[in-house]
């Protein structure tokens, strides 16, 4: 394609493209995300490849490997288009079936489709109750386009949004809207995007930066992977807008190296972009040079921080800076640098084309727009789901999660990653809102949201929590690196069951001192796993310190696995399975665990056949005796 | 030396060159003016005090130049600043917002008020004097007792090297000659030396004695510069193995070698070792 | 003192091919902002950074070998000793955390005989344990040599430990 210089040049070739495209044409789109590739969802677009050019249809249907659609419980994810027939969990053998029902004799698969809770099954993917309360206006195009393609973005409007920037408004004005749309960073820290961008504006500087910071390593969450690797070109489209309003003629792109897909796609985009003239000099014809450059993680959350991260852009460790003066004003070598995160960037464009009305008509008074999550944990829909700023919690884990899977009950759910904390029952009425989960004791950050049910300790989720942080912390000031350490040993000894009444305390004094007085986020954010399952859980830790017991059964120094005599009818299955040989009993005679032996791996309890479920676990009571010689089953 | 005779011999003088900054405070007693003339004057208070400050300096130097004390560790004249033991943490009052910031890097500002001993920061102070004694236990008494910090209220660690990095930015910023540097991350965070670097240039560092040894607060630096090969550095350990190695003996080499281990290398102890 | 230096000097002679490394450093124009991309490429290519290497990065970038040695070891994906062939890792993300990864970590490490970080003594496997591979929908997930797999038990590791070459 040759180089766009002009508007025109822009709008002529969208034309083409669209002109060359048959909406009632038929297509199939394969889900080809990360999390459907770990399904083999490769093996399912090549079947349907192969099986395409076998029948001689290859001019009469096109294929499409498209970004991730969100529903990952069910990937692959297979779409027909033009009547958006929605199939899931799609394998390599039902593909011969699909072509020939669907395709050819337009009839639907039903084992493949989706069965709502009335037991009738749904065939449009747009009235899967999954998809039906949440409004994609950002993640919603993933399942429309091949990433690597930069013409399927064109056709959906792509860079109409750049276009309408560069030459109907100034730099002011892109800035303005922003401010006015009170777009708030989606990374985590909330910070109104249009006020960032304009104090990077105006900080003096021979040069300045805009960066994406595509660094995600909150465990749990895979947002931003997923819209970097399904739609590049809308997280690059928003950057040049903003490097134009900013005033930068260089940008960064840093991506943890752990999501090798994502540096693909986005290093294709990039390609395609500066061989269209969409980079490098005179951008569509205008003075405006900008050109980006791919930097990878290599496997350190803390890099995340936005002082950390230009640090390590710059070649050097990639550890957190002092931020009394802001990055904004002094980052990458001391100029001024705009960081925002993936959704952030994402969003820019959306509301340079529709406005900052459109924007603020969805979401509460201080989070306006959409936020995505990534729904994950004991829920029975787990993936990405794209929700209006303000909608319940319990709406999300129930409408659109479908509940607790295996019919257990809620405990909790955590926000925020490692720097978050947990929401109880009671305040599931709470509204996805930047300041009222704060208030709450947790916070939204880049938008992890981890169900817990009853089977979850939510001592053991703090230790969790700090064993994370206690790998990822830099080391460099003494609040974090010792705070941090002596946390975790007096969190090993609750669980261990040799808790102390001080140890409420210590943890509380510790979680105080490293939140005022750590040099970064990290640091002042680690206790918040800690202080706040202390705040909703105060019983289930004095349950571990006084009477050493675990009630949700996970700590394994608090839990014994036992078999009752009563209902074991000697299968000898258990004691096959036994990985140490742990099981005593023979054929009709009941089976005893030696509990020294035992390593609590859980297998007994999972193999023992449901119809006699006769292993159980123990914590905080006496094991009961059994006789000796062993008792024949009754 | 061993560690005994080295802990009776020097430890009253370690003690007071240590977290205290008494000496500093008397160097500094001027206030610090900014070599740039024309810059531009700031007033603050610190403690009920107004004070003048130029644009520029830090809330540790304005309070230094009336003389205020704030305990400092990680801090040195002639270092850039570090902030990494946050000791010096003191409360700041703009408006109706308070925050705790490092003192050392904070910079000052027109209006705010500062306060280097409330509630807040004394009860920090002493949680953070009580985390240093888990790795050094000679903590100058008087700091321990003024800040009512308790000895083994934690675990205990006593790896002696409190990881403020003044011996690694001296040799590098001073001496530009990098024979110190830190690895790893974390709680695995180590100071070590780079023995070719070591063996060439520093015995003839600061006429043999030494210039980090005379930052540290803690001697973990050994005093003298034993020139018996692998031997030196007997507390800092070396950031690889004298003994060259190649892919196939390289886990066997690196991993103990003396009495010396490198945590951070991954792969550590063989299975079945 | 000179002499235990010359002795040393002539002690570190290595044979280890490292035109490859020259290559990289010339693909980045040997830009020492691209340190940590350099070192990436070099990883994967070598699976191991030897002293050799860091200091022949080193000389290329004129850079102290202090800072090289402080993001070999401060960043997770680089290595200073050489990986297995077979690269293992399970996913400890919070999704699969609470869904059991502690349990199929067991059996993991149980199945292939090393702990986390280790690399087993034919340099067969090396095993690690990752903050979140992004597909909690399979969790437990773990990965062998980039294919995804989902809470395999005890049997079935026990085939692919003993499959691989």
């Amino acid at each position: 394609m040759a180089k766009l210089k002009s508007l025109l040049d822009l709008e002529e070739l969208r034309k083409s493209i669209v002109a060359a495209r048959d909406p009632s044409k038929l297509c199939i789109t394969i889900c080809s995300g990360t999390g459907c590739h770990a399904y083999a969802s490769e093996k399912v677009a090549e079947a349907f490849s192969s099986e395409i050019e076998q029948r001689g249809l290859s001019g009469k249907i096109d294929l499409r490997r498209t970004g991730c659609h969100g529903f990952c419980e069910r990937g692959p994810i297979v779409v027909i288009f033009p009547d958006e027939i929605c199939y899931l969990s799609v394998k390599p053998e039902d593909v011969s079936e699909i072509v020939s029902e669907t395709l050819i004799h337009k009839k639907i698969v039903e084992r493949l489709l989706y069965v709502g809770d009335d037991g009738k099954p749904i065939s449009n993917e747009n009235d899967i109750p999954f998809y039906k309360s949440q409004i994609r206006i950002v993640f919603g195009d993933n399942r429309l386009i091949d990433p690597q393609s930069i013409e399927d973005y064109l056709a959906l409007g792509g860079y109409a949004a750049l276009a309408k920037a560069l030459f109907e408004m100034t730099p002011e004005e892109v800035i303005e809207v922003i401010k006015k749309s009170n777009l708030r960073g989606r990374g985590g820290g909330g910070f109104p995007a249009g006020i960032k961008w304009e104090t990077t504006r105006n900080a003096p500087g021979d040069a300045k930066y805009v960066i994406v910071n595509a660094d995600e390593g909150d465990p749990g969450a895979y947002m931003d992977r997923s819209l970097l690797e399904g739609n590049p070109h809308s997280v690059l489209e928003g950057l040049i807008i903003g490097a134009y309003a900013i005033g930068a003629n260089q940008g960064y792109v840093y991506v943890r190296q752990e999501y090798p897909l994502a540096v693909d796609n986005v290093s294709v985009a990039i390609d395609q972009m500066r061989e269209l003239g969409l980079l490098g000099e005179k951008i569509l014809g205008t003075g405006f040079d900008f050109d980006i450059i791919v930097h990878r993680g290599a496997g350190a959350f803390v890099s995340g921080e936005s002082s950390a991260l230009m640090t390590a852009i710059e070649g050097r460790v990639g550890e957190p800076r002092p931020k009394y003066v802001r990055t904004a004003v002094s980052g990458i070598h001391g100029r001024p640098s705009n960081l925002n995160n993936v959704e952030t960037w994402a969003n820019v464009p959306l509301i340079i084309k529709h406005g900052a009305d459109w924007f603020r008509g969805v979401g509460t008074e201080g989070s306006k727009g959409t936020k995505i999550f990534s729904l994950v944990g004991k829920v029975k829909h787990t993936g990405l789901v794209e929700v209006p700023m303000g909608m319940p919690l319990r709406e999300i884990i129930y409408d659109i999660g479908g509940g607790i899977r295996d019919n257990k009950k809620f405990k909790a759910v955590q926000t925020g990653g490692p720097s978050g904390g947990v929401i109880p029952e009671s305040l599931l009425n709470l509204p996805v809102d930047f300041d009222e989960l704060s208030k709450a004791g947790s916070m939204m950050g880049s938008g992890g949201m981890i169900v817990m049910d009853e089977d979850t300790c939510v001592v053991d989720v703090a230790r969790y929590f700090l064993n994370f942080l206690a790998d990822e912390s830099c080391g460099k000031c003494i609040p974090c690196r010792e705070g941090i350490q002596q946390m975790l040993v007096v969190l090993n000894r609750i669980c261990e069951g040799n808790g102390t009444d001080d140890d409420l305390e210590i943890l509380t004094d510790l979680g105080d001192m490293m939140r005022d007085c750590s040099l970064c986020a990290l640091g002042q954010t680690a206790p918040n796993p800690v202080l706040s399952t202390i705040q909703y859980f105060r019983e289930e830790y004095e349950e571990h310190i006084k009477n050493h017991r675990c009630p949700a059964g996970v700590c394994k120094e608090l839990i014994n696995y036992y078999i009752d005599p009563e209902k074991c009818q000697a299968c000898m299955i258990c004691m096959r399975n036994c990985p140490v040989g742990a099981i005593e009993g023979g054929k009709n005679i009941v089976h005893v665990i030696m509990q020294e032996k035992c390593t609590k791996c859980g297998t007994c309890l999972e193999v023992c056949p449901p119809r006699f479920s006769a292993v159980s676990k123990l914590s905080g009571v006496e094991i009961p005796e059994v006789a000796a010689g062993g008792i024949k089953v009754r | 030396m061993s560690t005994e005779e080295r802990k009776g011999q020097d430890t009253s003088s370690r003690q007071t060159r240590g977290a205290v900054g008494d000496q500093r405070l008397e160097s500094a007693a001027q206030p610090v003016a900014p070599a740039v003339e024309a810059a531009q004057q700031v007033e603050l208070t610190i403690n009920g005090q107004a004070v003048e400050a130029w644009e520029g300096m830090t809330l540790l130097q304005a309070a230094q130049s009336v003389g205020i004390f704030i305990p400092t560790l990680c801090h040195h004249k002639e270092l850039s600043d570090y902030g990494a033991c946050r000791l010096c943490s003191v409360e700041v009052i703009r408006g109706r917002r308070s925050r705790i910031v490092a003192s050392c890097l904070y910079p000052v500002e027109d209006g705010i008020e500062v306060l280097t001993e409330s509630e807040k920061v004394v009860k920090h102070r002493k949680t953070i004097l009580e985390l240093i004694q888990t790795r050094w236990p000679w903590v100058d008494k008087e700091l321990l007792e003024k800040y009512g910090a308790q000895p083994g209220r934690f675990e205990e660690k006593t790896d002696f090297c409190i990881l403020c990095g003044l011996c690694v930015r001296y040799c590098s910023e001073v001496k530009k000659a990098d024979c110190l540097g830190f690895v790893g991350r974390g709680a695995q965070r180590q100071v070590v030396i780079y023995p070719e670097r070591a063996i060439e240039l520093c015995y003839k560092c600061d006429g043999g004695k030494m210039g980090c040894r005379s930052v540290c607060p803690t001697g973990t630096i050994p005093n003298e510069f034993a020139h018996t090969g692998p031997r030196f550095g007997k507390k800092l350990p070396l950031a690889y193995p004298v003994k060259s190695y190649n892919e196939d003996n390289a886990r066997e080499v690196l991993q103990t070698v003396g009495d010396w281990r490198m945590p951070w290398v991954r792969s550590q102890t063989m299975p079945g070792k | 003192m000179i002499k235990l230096l010359k002795r040393w000097k002539e002690s570190r002679t290595m044979e280890q091919d490292l035109t490859k490394v020259d290559e990289i450093v010339d693909k980045y124009e040997s830009n020492d902002e691209s340190l940590i991309q350099i070192l990436l490429d070099i990883q994967n290519e070598y699976r191991w950074l030897s002293k050799p290497i860091l200091s022949r990065v080193c000389d290329r970038l004129d850079i102290p070998l202090v800072r090289a040695y402080h993001i070999a070891t401060f960043y997770k994906h680089f290595s200073l000793l050489p990986q297995g062939r077979h690269s293992v890792s399970v996913c400890l993300g919070t999704a699969c955390h609470v869904r059991g990864a502690n349990r199929l970590l067991d059996r993991v490490t149980q199945a292939i005989g090393i702990e986390p970080g280790q690399t087993t003594p034919d340099e067969k496997f090396t095993l690690n344990t990752v903050n979140c591979l992004g597909c909690c929908a399979l969790g437990p997930a773990m990965v062998i040599d980039g294919e995804y797999r989902s809470n395999l038990g005890a049997k079935e590791l026990a085939e692919i430990v003993a499959g691989a070459d």
